[in-house]
This record gives C-alpha cells, sequence and structure tokens, in this order.
C-alpha cells in the first residue's frame, strides 16, 4: 500500500501563513526584476508546496523549524539614525584583526560604517541589493541560475525574500592580504526579520580571507536566515569564517553553499555562541581534481540553546581530500545536532575524506545527536568518520584544581584544550587569536555565572 | 602547634573501609616516611589529604596548620600551601605545561591577596627552576605530562613543587617508575626543598628512596593506620625483614 503521509499537506502554520502574506507584499519592492523576480517567485511556490521544514524531512530531523519558529516576523524596515548608531560597535571582539570591515545593519549595507576606501586591486566589493536594483548581467545570472541548495526550504526562503549582502570579487590571480570582515548586526527595537544574501567569487590563483559576524540584542526574538554562496576558482584559496554570536532569543539559519575548482583549498571554520535556535548547513561541491577542503566549527552552548550543523559534502571529481572537525560544548539543556553526509560520486576515485564530530557534556541534561553518512559509489577511496560524547574528566580536574586553580577555572582550562585543536585550524593568526580570546571570554562569563 | 595533625581519621571508598582510625602528628620542617604493603592504605591518605572526592571521611579530622582540611576544596588545600605529588600524574591534552604553570601560580597567589606575576616573569622562574632539574625547555611548550617518560613526569613534578613552595609536600610514591639516575634527579630536587619552614610526608613501598630523601621519622603502615614508627633504621629493617609481620600484628 501507498503510505499516505507523503501525499498529506497539513495546514499552513500561522508562520507559513505570515511568509505568504509577507511575500506577497514586499515581493514588489524587493531588489530586481526580470530573471530576478522570476527567480524569486518559482523558489516561494516551491517553499509554498513543503512549507517550513520539519522533523520528517531527514535533512532536518533533528530541527524541527516548523515547530521552532512559532511565528515569522515581518521583515526589517531600513535601519534609522538610533540603529545605526547602536551599529557603531558590532564585530569588536574581533577588531584586533585589522579586516576591512563592511557592515550591514538590520541586512542593509551601511556604506558610512564601512571600510571601502583603497581596494587592494583586483577586489571589488558592492552591495548586493545595489547590484540587483542596476540588474548588474553577472550578478543577476548568478542569482538566476540553479544552485547547490536550491532543494532546502531555508535556502529558498532566503532566495524569495533576499534583501541586501555583499558581493565580493577577487579577480584572478591576485592574493588579498588584509581579510575582509562582513559585520552583520541586529539593531532594531522591534523584533523583525532579515534575509542577507552574499554571493563570493574568487578567481583562479587568488587568495582570500573572508570573515563574517552575526550579533544582535538578548532582548529580541528577531529572525536571520542568511546565506552566502561561494565560488573558489581552480587553485584558488578561500577561508571563511563565521562568527556566529547572536542574541539569547534569536533564531539564526544560515547557509553556505561553495563550489570549490581544481587543486583548489577551501577552509571553513564557524563558532556559535549564541542565538536560541541556530542551524548552519554547508552544501559544497568539488568541481575539479586535487581540491582540498577543510571544515571545522565549534559551538559553545548553555540554557535552551539549540545548535545544528548540517553539511552536504559532494565529491564529484576524482583525487580530492576533505576534512572535518567539529565539536560541541554543551551545558545546562542545549542540545547540539551534527549530520554531516559525504557523497563520493562513480567518477570521484582516490577521495580522501575524513570526518570527525566530538561533544562535551557538561551537564546531565544536555544533549548531542550526530549523524554521519557517507554515500559511496566510488571503489578506490579512503573515507571515514567517528563521533564521540563524554564529559570533563574528573582525573584531570582534580588534578588542576590540587594546583590551586579553582574548579570553574579548571574547567575553562580543559573545555578551551578540548575546542582549541578546532581553533588551531584556522590559518591566518590574527583572526586565530581573535577567536582563541572570544571563546575564552565566553568561557570566563560562563565561570562568574 | 604541629603543621599537620591527623586524628582518628575514618576513610571510606564505595562502603570499604581503606582508613581505619589513623593519627599522624608532623612538624614544620621535619620529614616523615610512610612505608607500608600494597593496599595499606597508603595512596587513600595521600588523595584524601589533597581533597579527592572520590572518597568518604566517616570519622575524625585533619589539621593542616590548625585549619580544618576537609571543608575545603582541593584549590583552596593547594593555596594554603599542601602540595601532592601524584603517582601517576595525568596528561592534559591541549593545555601547554606553560600556560597550566602560570596558572597554578597565579591562582594560588591571588587566593593568598598576593599579586598575580607577569608572563615574563612566570618564564623566567620556570626557566631557572627548570634548569635546575635538567628539564628541557622545550618540555615546557608541549602539553601537560603529554609523551612525557616515566622520569619526564616526576621532575614535572618536582619542578611544580618547587615553584609552588608549598609548606608541606606529599609525596606519593615518587620512586615508582624511575630509574637510578631519574630517581637521584628528583630526590636532589626534593632535597633542595627541604627547610625549616617545609615539611614533607614520603610515601613509598621500597626502602631504596630513603637512601636519598631520609627522613627524620619513618611510620610503617598496614590496613589502613600506622602500627609501628620509629628511626630512619627502621626503613633498612623492613628492608630486609619484608611486611609479612606487620600485616599479622594489624589483623
Amino acid at each position: 500500500m501507498k503510505p499516505m503521509s507523503a501525499e498529506i499537506r497539513p495546514m499552513k502554520t500561522a508562520a507559513e501563513q505570515t511568509l505568504a502574506r509577507t511575500f506577497a507584499s514586499a515581493k514588489d519592492r524587493l531588489p530586481g526584476t526580470g530573471a530576478i523576480e522570476a527567480r524569486r517567485a518559482s523558489a516561494f511556490h516551491r517553499f509554498e508546496e513543503a512549507g517550513l521544514p520539519h522533523r520528517r524531512v531527514e535533512a532536518w530531523k533533528y530541527t524541527d523549524l516548523r515547530a521552532l519558529m512559532r511565528e515569522a516576523k515581518p521583515l526589517a524596515p531600513l535601519p534609522d539614525a538610533a540603529a545605526l548608531a547602536r551599529a557603531k560597535e558590532a564585530g569588536q571582539a574581533l577588531a584586533a584583526i585589522g579586516a576591512r570591515r563592511i557592515v550591514f545593519v538590520d541586512g542593509s549595507f551601511a556604506p558610512e560604517l564601512s571600510d571601502l576606501a583603497d581596494l587592494e586591486p583586483g577586489l571589488r566589493i558592492a552591495s548586493l541589493a545595489a547590484a540587483l536594483a542596476q540588474g548588474v548581467p553577472e550578478i543577476v545570472a548568478r542569482l538566476s541560475g540553479t544552485g547547490l541548495a536550491d532543494g532546502d526550504q531555508a535556502y529558498g526562503l532566503n532566495t524569495s525574500f533576499m534583501g541586501d549582502g555583499a558581493v565580493i570579487e577577487v579577480d584572478p590571480g591576485h592574493t588579498i592580504a588584509r581579510p575582509v570582515h562582513l559585520v552583520f548586526i541586529y539593531a532594531g527595537d522591534q523584533a523583525s526579520a532579515v534575509f542577507p544574501r552574499s554571493l563570493v567569487l574568487v578567481g583562479e590563483a587568488s587568495h582570500l580571507t573572508l570573515i563574517e559576524s552575526h550579533e544582535g540584542p538578548d532582548a529580541l526574538d528577531y529572525q536571520i536566515n542568511t546565506a552566502i554562496d561561494l565560488s573558489v576558482g581552480d587553485e584558488a584559496t578561500l577561508d571563511h569564517l563565521k562568527i556566529a554570536v547572536e542574541g539569547r532569543q534569536a533564531l539564526h539559519v544560515s547557509t553556505v553553499t561553495a563550489t570549490v575548482g581544481k587543486n583548489a583549498f577551501f577552509r571553513d571554520f564557524a563558532l556559535t555562541a549564541g542565538g536560541a535556535v541556530v542551524r548552519n548547513q554547508i552544501f559544497l561541491r568539488c568541481m575539479g581534481a586535487g581540491t582540498n577542503i577543510d571544515l571545522r566549527g565549534a559551538s559553545l552552548l548553555s540554557g535552551t540553546q539549540h545548535a545544528d550543523t548540517t553539511l552536504v559534502l559532494d565529491h564529484a571529481v576524482a583525487g580530492s581530500k576533505s576534512r572535518e572537525l567539529f565539536k560541541s560544548v554543551l551545558d545546562g539543556s542545549s542540545r547540539s545536532v551534527f549530520q554531516g553526509k559525504i557523497i563520493v560520486r562513480p567518477d570521484a576515485q582516490k577521495t580522501d575524506a575524513r570526518m570527525m564530530t566530538q561533544a562535551l557534556l557538561l551537564s546531565e541534561t544536555a544533549e548531542a545527536d550526530a549523524k554521519p553518512e557517507l554515500e559511496i559509489f566510488a571503489d578506490d577511496v579512503q573515507c571515514g568518520h567517528g563521533a564521540t560524547t563524554g564529559a570533563l574528566d574528573d582525573k584531570l580536574r582534580f588534578y588542576l584544581m590540587a594546583r590551586g586553580i579553582p574548579a570553574k577555572e579548571a574547567e575553562a582550562l580543559l573545555i578551551e584544550a578540548f575546542v582549541g585543536e578546532v581553533i588551531d585550524g584556522i590559518v591566518h593568526e590574527g583572526a586565530r587569536e581573535a577567536v582563541r580570546a572570544l571563546m575564552a571570554s565566553k568561557l570566563e562569563a560562563r565561570g562568574q555565572v | 602547634m604541629s603543621l599537620l595533625e591527623i586524628k582518628n581519621l575514618e576513610v571510606e571508598i564505595d562502603g570499604k573501609r581503606i582508613l581505619n582510625g589513623l593519627n599522624l602528628t608532623l612538624e614544620k620542617g621535619r620529614v616523615h616516611a610512610i612505608m607500608g604493603p600494597n593496599g595499606s592504605g597508603k595512596s587513600t591518605l595521600a588523595y584524601v589529604l589533597a581533597g579527592k572526592s572520590d572518597y568518604d571521611v566517616t570519622g575524625g579530622e585533619i589539621l593542616f596548620d590548625g585549619e580544618n582540611v576537609l571543608e575545603m576544596a582541593p584549590d583552596e588545600r593547594a593555596a594554603k600551601g599542601l602540595f601532592l605529588a601524584f603517582q601517576y600524574p595525568v596528561e592534559i591534552p591541549g593545555v601547554t605545561t606553560m600556560t597550566f604553570l602560570r596558572a597554578a601560580i597565579n591562582a594560588q597567589r591571588k587566593k593568598r591577596g598576593e599579586a598575580e606575576l607577569s608572563s615574563p616573569d612566570v618564564l623566567k622562574r620556570v626557566r631557572e627552576e627548570a634548569a635546575k632539574l635538567g628539564i628541557d625547555p622545550e618540555m615546557l611548550r608541549r602539553p601537560v605530562n603529554v609523551g612525557f617518560s616515566g622520569g619526564e613526569k616526576k621532575r614535572a613534578e618536582t619542578l611544580q613543587m618547587s615553584l609552588l613552595e608549598p609548606r608541606l609536600c606529599v609525596l606519593d610514591e615518587t620512586d615508582s617508575g624511575l630509574d637510578i639516575d631519574a630517581l637521584k634527579v628528583v630526590a636532589d630536587g626534593v632535597n633542595r626543598l627541604r627547610s625549616p619552614e617545609r615539611s614533607m610526608l614520603v610515601i613509598t613501598h621500597y626502602q631504596r628512596l630513603l637512601d636519598y630523601i631520609v627522613p627524620d621519622v619513618v611510620h610503617v603502615f598496614s590496613k589502613g593506620r600506622i602500627v609501628r614508627t620509629g628511626s630512619k633504621e627502621l626503613a633498612l629493617e623492613l628492608e630486609a625483614n619484608g611486611y609479612a609481620g606487620y600485616l599479622e600484628e594489624a589483623a
């Protein structure tokens, strides 16, 4: 007998109904016309058919967005003077890096807070909303074509509502030494929804370090659905760091898509230390032989925080190497989810893929779920995965305390040591030290509670 | 006043009695050895002094400089000047030896109301003490005890002891796992720390260590309490005759 449940479309939730009303009223004033308008419409049509992802959608099994997203907030208005003033201090935790700051306030590019002076040769940075409004052909073509994550409802929602974001292009053969830092801050005084979308094209044999940070107030239950499409050319290197320290009540859904060319390096690091519900998804495809992929993540969670990392890594051609290392530290009743799917297609011989996820549980009520999946269709490959879950080692804690180190400080040292392995992989020294310092300050705050 | 007074101490682990009415008094500046067969409760005493939480103290008291240490967390005891050199020092991946030493020194100073030392000051002191113990500076950059040989671990324990300048050193089977050369280096390090202000409790199974760290008093431990106390010659007698006679005596 045919299963019935697949055919039945339950009644729309309040959030889904609000999203439909919002799209109907906003679609004419969202940036872009023609192909972009059509792309938004088809993406929203697909979203309406499927609705918010829920636990029976395998990729969202542990993060039931239909249940977690009770209501959909209205789109954020343009930031007013007060919001811009509040945004001035954004991204300061990473100031020591000395990166070029490009600031987005409530999803809108804020040129007065950004540094676009003296762009290095070969580097171009623009506002996505401006590029779409002007109908820049290459950008329109990129964003109206099919994407790696088109089947995903959250990415589809972003495509439907995409507002502003950065368009960064590095011409072939350029090494941009100074990192570019996209600073996203929620500074509104009402809770609303923001859909940033960015596009990064790193040309052949070029090198870029791109940092993204997300932050906002603890008092508002704002909603961020952010997406970034990365294209790493042949022989190029892209280091992408995402530091998400959202407010305590925020919903943060993030999609990274990346296509990586022949002999290219793509390194991605994500730190999650805020937000009520966070979903980090990465869809990646190795397009050419000999790519090197290094994906890392660390989550520091407490209270009732929920953070989900979901990877889909597609080895389409031969001879690529990928490494994934994700660690979470869970206090209170927090929950971490890791889903990592590695696909090795029939032609992707000599693929070398290794995935590891580790959770450190600091309380009896925390929960870590890990679901590695390997889909291997080639016969000459090396693929491995591992998952561990454990508590702090009492013997180590006692040893540190026996030397005079108080309990919370001893625990902080051990937690830092646990997460340190992930941070060690950040290649840019300034960024690595800034992330380490940020993490230490988060752990210190834990000690004071 | 005695530096350490243990009165009628009774300790259990998982309902099993390990220390059985132990009495021990240690004066300032004195070195006492505790010898006894395996399973007699020597290491339990060391852990209970340091404050390991796996043990239940069901009776008696421990006074350190007149204060009841049983009410103190392990870090408070350490800051008061109580130091346990572990029989099996643990490995701590991801925490460099230098970071650990700085954290320990400054945590203790902070608790005693003293100014914290700057990183360069700590580095200088650590290097000086490490050199005296023949510790390769490269070791200080490695994670705590990770990949250290048995001898290196015991040297590292001795280094910590020199840096933290405790008033009471409890050495738990410091000789285990050491060859004779390493034993001499560690014993020299310990002997340099002997002073009229500092007491030591040297726990060992074998007399050999006591050739190098010569005690003022030797206690024989059996079934969780002291069954005999004598001078350093008592250790030689034990070496010759073994513990067999004491096992019967305690029964």
